[in-house]
């Protein structure tokens, strides 16, 4: 993965608007957090293959980035993104690394389920 | 001796972390082992320092790490149960305690490794272990294998005791490292830091540690 380009980065949400697509979209602390740390309050979500449909999508702020995907009856959205990948099927993957790079948060559409 | 060795991990790397060392050892012996790892672990946070994985590419580079890390250790019987990482504690507990059951039956095993359920940890530990200890009740007792439990949540001393296998594996101390390395993605970063720190950084490698499970009277 390359670091976030944004204004590239837009136009590769731009392709996926208005269609149907899967959405990957997952957040964690990791497993052994409240293990290292007693007092850490771990917390994550995960969706994989979600079908959804965006009208409008954008990517915002100066690093770590934020983006947004505005569905019908509702919103995508996630922080901390930092890098990002368009894989051979097409597929846009967006990715935030923490300081030490592990992933603390991913985005990612495909036209095909991942 | 064992007539076969049977080790059950939900993840790659687990094998190499915990036991490699006792594998090593018996594989070198001539024991057969088969190790039926339950998922690629799709989900690990570590991409490679510096990164060069991604959430898509991930599976596929660990199932490499771990048939590389298989054959240091002697490992020649490695089955890929082809679960999700992070999802073992949310599936059909039957379907689990199926599979795992049929390999069981299949191989025969003088002894199981896997991990302590409610010791370990991470949630898919705790759920691996939890069913490979259901499909073993399936058997009568008298055809039990023994099962050796790997343990490492804070409390479990204090309400398991103290683990009763305790090996030194010192002598294939070479081969363990090698298998830790051979998970780049997962731990370059850990043993770069742990160089860094110098000094014994990895003499806890040299041991391991397992409780025998003790199986519950049947009222």
């Amino acid at each position: 993965m390359q670091p976030i380009r944004i204004e590239e980065v837009q136009t590769a949400l731009n392709r996926f608007a208005n269609q149907d697509v899967y959405l990957h979209l997952e957040t964690t602390n990791g497993a052994y957090a409240s293990h290292h740390n007693e007092g850490f309050f771990s917390a994550g979500a995960y969706i994989r293959n979600g079908l959804i449909r965006f009208s409008h999508g954008k990517i915002v702020g100066k690093g770590p980035y934020r983006v947004g995907l505005k569905l019908d009856f509702g919103w995508v959205y996630a922080e901390g993104l930092t890098d990002w990948e368009v894989t051979d099927k097409g597929q846009l993957l967006l990715a935030g690394h923490d300081y030490e790079g592990k992933l603390a948060v991913a985005l990612q559409l495909s036209y095909e389920p991942f | 001796m064992e007539r076969h060795i049977l080790v059950v991990f939900p993840h790659p790397d687990d094998e190499s972390f915990g036991v490699s060392g006792t594998l090593a050892m018996y594989a070198k012996k001539g024991t057969p082992i088969t190790y039926a790892c339950l998922t690629l672990g799709e989900m690990g946070r570590n991409m490679g320092t510096p990164p060069f994985a991604n959430r898509e590419t991930l599976p596929l580079i660990r199932k490499k790490e771990l048939e590389d890390a298989c054959k240091v250790i002697g490992i020649k019987d490695l089955r890929l149960l082809g679960f999700r990482d992070k999802t073992i504690e949310f599936e059909d507990e039957e379907l689990l305690v199926d599979r795992i059951s049929a390999i069981i039956t299949e191989t025969n095993p003088s002894l199981i490794i896997t991990f302590y359920p409610g010791y370990s940890v991470h949630p898919d530990h705790d759920a691996c272990g939890a069913a490979v200890i259901r499909a073993v009740e399936r058997l009568p007792k008298e055809k039990r294998p023994t099962v050796h439990c790997v343990a490492f949540s804070k409390n479990c001393e204090q309400e398991i005791g103290n683990p009763d296998v305790i090996r030194d594996v010192s002598d294939v101390i070479d081969k363990k490292i090698a298998a830790i390395k051979a998970h780049r993605s997962q731990t370059e970063g850990l043993m770069k830091a742990a160089s860094k720190r110098g000094g014994d950084a990895l003499a806890w490698l040299k041991t391991e540690r397992f409780w025998t499970y003790k199986w519950k009277k049947v009222l």
